[in-house]
This record gives structure tokens, C-alpha cells and sequence, in this order.
């Protein structure tokens, strides 16, 4: 293990260590605090229970579980095309992109696949959800330092992405636009120079928060060294997307993996950072959602025509067999382990949620900081409570 | 007191001061709070604010009050009820106290004692007090944490904002408020008087520790550790509801608005303006235009907008700092900059 790791454990010891020279007489008691399940830095239900020696935390403890829908035993009973309807609600600020996995792991059952216009479109709208939820973590960092302004922003911006996503899907938020075998529609006219017009504004947003935010001193101080993740810790705890990346780890399933998607068409660079900071980790998102906007330019040049839909019969009935597909979410690596035992609706679905496991790094982390970073921490590992819960 | 050559009686003088004083808080506080908080902020993050209420949202502000005031006053089980309740009040109290030594014009104040500078940098740390109260009272851990950030965030702002106003003190000559005024608009720059000599001009890191020694105290980002919204819900203010949270909320604007009344005095020449611009004698007071009592708190009126909206725009762009981070700014940096300007001030004041 790095020296890295050691150092933080280090400066805890010593602290204890002076904090215990002082104390001899006056023994201080710790104090439990329950951050959430109701509190503004948890997006959501996540209860995270701390032990408090002071403001410095000895102990954390997430306890998640607060919105537990049973997505996975609900999709037992839904036939295998309702069940994009609830796998949206997964990730809900980048909705599409929870479409996706699931779809491509029907199809490999099915063994059909979707004509080249619609792979690239899917890949369009997935890049365009990682814009919307990202462009939004990039503005509620902010708020979670307590800088007011930059969220306004975000939401400003993301609203164009949104404006989109609805003029090509017809939601907002849960579009329910992929089909086994293709998409729903085709895009609307006038949308592929809309599109480039919103780019160049969300690159103007990214130019805005860097300025803003990112060259802050105070963001800065608040964020770099803070909640340092080593390489080999992120591997063993299972952290993936711009988590992974920020400890140099060089691993994105867009280039990593073939699948019936349009990557492997555009170039893009994959960002690390060698830091494994809280500021890596934010600095990081900045840079993929900047890359994704060019991603989605290189695609919107090169779209192929032709059908959106293969051919697949009226009534899906997928063949029975087991199929495994993750894709590079927004919040990291979201797969989809659909067990069919060639009936309407799957048998079985285990969904691989990246929040969830990206949280599972927190008692780890978030031993020896104090109380503001513990926010800072959790905000810079940017988790959605509906992916944790599912 | 002479208004306007106008003896009145001693009540009637009272009756002038109290109001006075409650104009002087109150609609500060509200011009603060609409212009500030809901326009200006709501243009820079480009949204519109408050539109309904009245003409732009002009009427906001007494839609909040009127919502405040019908709201139910709650209080934990096991707070502390005395001093739960007597907590928004100390902190209110500090403000009211705050601007009885704030001179407005030549016979507009509400008090000119000798002590001023003294008085205002002691009064101003008891709304600490009343905060830490509040903190303590409310038996809740998040205003408990919020309140000791406050109490340490406090006392170590407390100390560069004294040690910056020494180095005006020195070079006045005076702990009196009113005349560190007339002596900014009476002096000349090198012979020079047509400006008068704001102390701003060579107090300027004074001003800059002053300026961020206040926005510390009035726990305003990037300082507003004691409230920290995304951490500690909202510090020592969690628990209060209704009209004490409204009673906070005046407290929080009105003491932004008096502080920048006292920069206003300590660095910009105050109510005045330069003696020679009205021919003024800068030996004798009474040749100073009664006129001025009005004139005067437009001026410091003005000048607390411009100072005011420097705060207010600072806590909308910032994130705030962490508390040891806070500690050490303080203490590492504010501290040692202001002694090395006394020092120099000091050194000045002998030299010529």
C-alpha cells in the first residue's frame, strides 16, 4: 500500500496522540451524530452515522436503505420492454444511460443487434445524460462548500441538455426511449445543429465553473489532500468512473470493452488525475463532461443513416440463457446481469450500481477528517441515492 | 442637542434617539435584504428574485415578515427554554447597541463619547454571546457544533478587527468617533485639502483586515461556519422557527449594514464631506451647516450600500473555509499583518 494511505492514518495517530496529552485529566467523551437520513449534503435518504471526537470523526458508518425500491424483484414481474421504465428511476438525473446496459444485455440474448443509427444515437443521448447529471454534481459542489452561485448555473445550463433529451425522447427526465433492437424514434429535424449550438454552451458552463469554482484558493484548500483514495484501496473497494480515475487508475469501459455502442468511432482521451484527492475526483468530472461534449460533436458529424429499429417480432420473448453488461455510467460502472429463462420477463436481474459500491469506500475514507470534509468527501464521491438504493 | 437650532426637551430628545435608532437598524437591515439578498444575488445567478410582492418584488420583505410572524413558535423539549429564548434577543441587542456610537451628522448621533472605538469593538462581541447561547440552549449536537464554531470563529476575528482599527486610532489621535470623522474631512494630503484625508488612503490593510474581520463576525461565506447549511443544517439556528428566527435574520442584515456604517466612519470619512468643499473652518464646529444632520446620514447611507454590497457580493461567489483553516488565517496571517501596520503607522505618527 502507497505511503499515502499511512500518511492520513498517520496524522489521525498523532492527533489522538496530542489530543490525549492534553486530555489526561479532561477525559472528553465522543459524540454520535446522524447525518441524515433528512440532511441537505445527502441528496437524497442516506444516513451516514458518525463518532465524533471533537470535530474529527473516529468512526462512519453509511447506512443506506432508506429508498429501497425492489427494482430487482420488480422486473420479475414486468415483461422485458416495461423494464426500461423502471431502470430509469435507477440513476435519475442521467436516466438514459440506465437504459442502455440493460437493453444491449437483451439484445446479446436475443442475439440481434441495433442498426448502426441507432447505436449512434444511443450513444449521443448517453453521453448527453452523463452532460445533464454531471453539469449538475459540477454546480451542487458548490453548494455543498457553500459557494451559493454556481448551482444556478448548473441548472441553467442543464436545462438546455434537458430541452434536448426531451425534443428527441418526448421526457424530461425518464425518457423510456430504447427498444430492444433499436429506439423508439427517430431524432427530430433541426435537432443535430440544436445540439452543437448546446455544446458549445455547456463547454462555455465548463469554462465558467473552472473559472468559478476549480481556481478558487479557498476550493482548492478545502478540497486537494482531502479524502486521499490510493489506486490499490479503490480497486479492493470496488470504486468505479471518474472515482477510479482520479487515483490513477486508467480504466473506462467506453474504450475499454466492445460493445454495440458508437465509441469506438470518435476519439476521446481518458482523464486521471494521479492525486486520488476530493479535487482530483471533482476536477476529473470537469474534464469528462467537457469530453463528452466534444464526443458528442465528433458524433453528431459522422451519423450514419438509415432504420432505427432491427427486426424483432411484435411479442419479445427472450431465450433463455444469462447475460452480463456494464457500461461507463455517469456515476461509474452500471451493469446489468439478466438471468431469462425464455419467458416474457426476465428471471432474475442483479443490477451493479456504481454509487452503491462508490459508497461502500466511506468508513474508510472518512476516518480521522473533520466534520466539513466528511461533506466535502462525500460530495466530491458524487452518489445519487436512487443508484445506492435502486 | 439642536436640531436645526430647535431646543427640545429632554423627552422629546429621547423619544428622537429611540426611533432614531430603530430607523437607523431596521431600515438598513431591509434595503440590505432586498436590494442585496433577493436582486442583486438573484441577478447573478441569472434568475429574476421576488416578482410578485408589489412593484419587482418591492414588497418581498413584508410577505416574509408577515409569513414569520404567523409562524409557529416551536422550541425542543429539552431545550433550555429561558435561554433559548433571551438568545436571538442578546444578538439583536448587540446590534442596537452597536449603532448608539455611530455618528450620522454634526449633532445626529445617538451618543458621542470619548471610549467610541473602544465601546463598539466591545459591544460588538456580544452578540458571541448570545450566539453561543443559542447554540447551547437549543439541545440539538448540530446547533451545539455550530455554536462553539461560532465562539472560537468569534474571539479569533475579534483580534485583528481591534488591532486594524488601532492603526486609524493612532493616527487620529482619538477613540471618538465623531471627531475621527471631522478630523478625515478637515485634514489635507500633503497640503492638499481638497479631498479632506480618508484614513482609507493610508490605513488600507486596515481596511482590507477590517473588512474581513467583519464579514468573520457576521459569519457571512466564506466564514459562515457557524451556519454551514450543507453541513450542520443550519448551525446554531436549527431550532428556531418563527419570530426568533426572524429576530437572527434582522440581526444577521442589520449588523451587516451597522458594520459597514463603522467602516464607513473609521476609513471613508464618515458623514462628512471635505471641509473645504463648503468652506468650513476645521477649527470651529459650529461653523459646520446644520444642514449636514440631514445631508449626513444620506451620505452614510450611501456609503454603507457600497460597503454592504462588497460583503454581500463576497458571500455570493465564495465557498467557505474550514474551521482550523479559519483558526489559522487568523491567527497566521490577519494577526501579524495588522501588528506590522501599527507598527508602521506608529512609526509614522513619530516620524512627522
Amino acid at each position: 500500500m502507497p505511503d499515502i494511505a499511512d500518511r492520513q492514518k498517520l496524522s489521525y495517530i498523532a492527533a489522538q496522540a496530542a489530543d490525549a496529552r492534553l486530555n489526561v485529566e479532561l477525559e472528553t467523551e465522543g459524540m454520535t451524530l446522524n447525518i441524515g437520513p433528512q440532511h441537505p449534503a445527502t441528496h437524497g435518504t442516506l444516513r451516514i452515522i458518525v463518532r465524533l471526537d471533537g470535530e474529527q470523526v473516529i468512526w462512519a458508518e453509511p447506512s443506506a436503505g432508506y429508498m429501497h425500491r425492489g427494482y430487482e424483484k420488480l422486473t420479475e414481474v414486468r415483461t422485458f420492454p416495461q423494464v426500461t421504465a423502471l431502470v430509469n428511476r435507477i440513476d435519475w438525473l442521467g436516466s438514459f444511460a440506465n437504459e442502455v446496459p440493460f437493453i444491449l444485455a437483451a439484445e446479446k440474448l436475443m442475439q440481434v443487434e441495433a442498426p448502426p443509427r441507432a447505436q449512434w444515437i444511443r450513444t449521443i443521448l448517453f453521453e448527453l445524460s452523463r452532460i445533464a447529471n454531471v453539469s449538475l454534481f459540477l454546480g451542487d459542489l458548490g453548494v455543498q462548500l457553500g459557494a451559493i452561485t454556481p448551482v444556478f448555473m448548473a441548472f441553467r445550463d442543464r436545462e438546455y441538455v434537458l430541452n434536448l433529451i426531451e425534443s428527441a425522447t418526448g421526457g424530461r427526465f425518464h425518457p423510456n426511449f430504447d427498444r430492444i433492437g433499436g429506439l423508439k424514434d427517430d431524432l427530430p429535424a433541426g435537432w443535430i445543429t440544436e445540439t452543437k449550438q448546446v455544446m458549445k454552451k455547456l463547454r462555455n458552463f465548463c469554462d465558467e465553473i473552472e473559472a468559478l469554482l476549480f481556481g478558487n484558493e479557498i476550493f482548492q484548500s478545502r478540497l486537494r489532500g482531502i479524502g486521499v483514495i490510493p489506486a490499490e484501496v479503490a480497486k479492493q473497494y470496488g470504486l468505479s468512473g471518474a472515482n477510479l480515475r482520479a487515483s490513477g487508475v486508467d480504466w473506462d469501459l467506453r474504450r475499454d470493452q466492445q460493445l454495440p455502442l458508437a465509441y469506438d468511432k470518435v476519439e476521446f482521451k481518458v482523464w486521471t488525475h494521479p492525486d486520488g484527492d476530493s479535487f482530483a475526483r471533482c476536477w476529473i468530472r470537469l474534464q469528462e463532461t467537457r469530453e463528452a461534449t466534444l464526443i458528442v460533436d465528433q458524433l453528431l458529424d459522422g451519423i450514419p443513416s438509415g432504420p432505427v429499429m432491427a427486426k424483432v417480432p411484435r411479442i419479445i420473448k427472450v431465450p433463455a440463457g444469462e447475460a452480463w453488461v456494464s457500461t461507463e455510467n455517469p456515476l461509474g460502472e452500471m451493469g446489468y446481469y439478466v438471468v431469462s429463462k425464455g419467458d416474457l420477463g426476465p428471471f432474475r436481474v442483479k443490477i451493479r450500481s456504481a454509487s452503491f459500491n462508490n459508497i461502500s469506500i466511506v468508513p474508510w475514507v472518512l476516518r480521522g477528517v473533520y466534520v466539513p470534509d466528511v461533506i466535502s468527501i462525500l460530495a466530491s464521491l458524487y452518489f445519487i441515492l436512487g443508484d445506492i438504493d435502486r | 442637542m439642536s436640531l436645526l437650532a430647535v431646543d427640545l426637551p429632554y423627552w422629546a430628545q429621547s423619544l428622537l434617539r429611540v426611533l432614531g435608532g430603530t430607523v437607523a437598524v431596521l431600515l438598513p437591515a431591509g434595503t440590505i435584504v432586498y436590494l442585496f439578498l433577493f436582486k442583486m444575488m438573484s441577478f447573478m445567478q441569472s434568475r429574476l428574485g421576488p416578482m410578485e410582492a408589489g412593484p419587482y418584488g418591492s414588497m418581498q420583505l413584508f410577505a416574509e415578515v408577515g409569513k414569520w410572524l404567523q409562524k409557529e413558535d416551536i422550541a425542543p423539549a429539552r431545550a433550555d427554554l429561558k435561554v433559548f429564548r433571551a438568545a436571538p434577543l442578546v444578538v439583536l441587542m448587540s446590534t442596537f447597541l452597536l449603532v448608539a456610537v455611530v455618528p450620522f451628522g454634526p449633532d445626529a448621533y445617538f451618543t458621542n463619547f470619548d471610549a467610541g472605538v473602544f465601546y463598539m469593538l466591545a459591544v460588538s462581541s456580544i452578540s458571541t454571546l448570545g450566539i453561543l447561547m443559542a447554540g447551547w440552549s437549543s439541545a440539538n449536537k448540530y446547533s451545539l457544533l455550530g455554536g462553539l464554531r461560532a465562539a472560537g470563529q468569534l474571539i479569533a476575528y475579534e483580534l485583528p478587527m481591534v488591532l486594524s482599527v488601532l492603526g486609524v486610532v493612532i493616527q487620529a489621535g482619538t477613540m471618538n468617533l465623531q471627531v475621527i470623522v471631522i478630523k478625515q474631512n478637515s485634514d489635507s494630503i500633503f497640503g492638499w485639502n481638497g479631498l479632506g484625508y480618508p484614513y482609507i488612503l493610508t490605513q488600507f490593510v486596515a481596511f482590507l483586515v477590517f473588512m474581513i474581520s467583519v464579514q468573520a463576525e457576521l459569519t457571512q461565506t466564506p466564514f459562515d461556519m457557524p451556519i454551514a447549511e450543507s453541513e450542520l443544517v443550519s448551525g446554531y439556528m436549527t431550532e428556531y422557527s418563527g419570530f426568533r428566527f426572524l429576530i437572527f435574520f434582522i440581526a444577521e442584515f442589520a449588523t451587516a449594514g451597522v458594520f459597514a456604517l463603522i467602516a464607513s466612519v473609521l476609513f471613508l470619512g464618515g458623514w462628512g464631506i471635505p471641509f473645504s468643499w463648503a468652506g468650513w473652518d476645521p477649527t470651529d464646529l459650529g461653523s459646520i451647516d446644520n444642514w449636514m444632520n440631514f445631508g449626513g446620514p444620506l451620505i452614510m447611507f450611501t456609503k454603507m450600500m457600497v460597503l454592504t454590497a462588497l460583503i454581500m457580493w463576497v458571500r455570493f461567489s465564495y465557498p467557505r473555509f474550514r474551521e482550523d483553516q479559519l483558526q489559522r488565517f487568523a491567527w497566521k496571517v490577519l494577526i501579524p499583518v495588522s501588528l506590522v501596520n501599527i507598527m508602521i503607522t506608529a512609526i509614522f505618527k513619530v516620524a512627522f
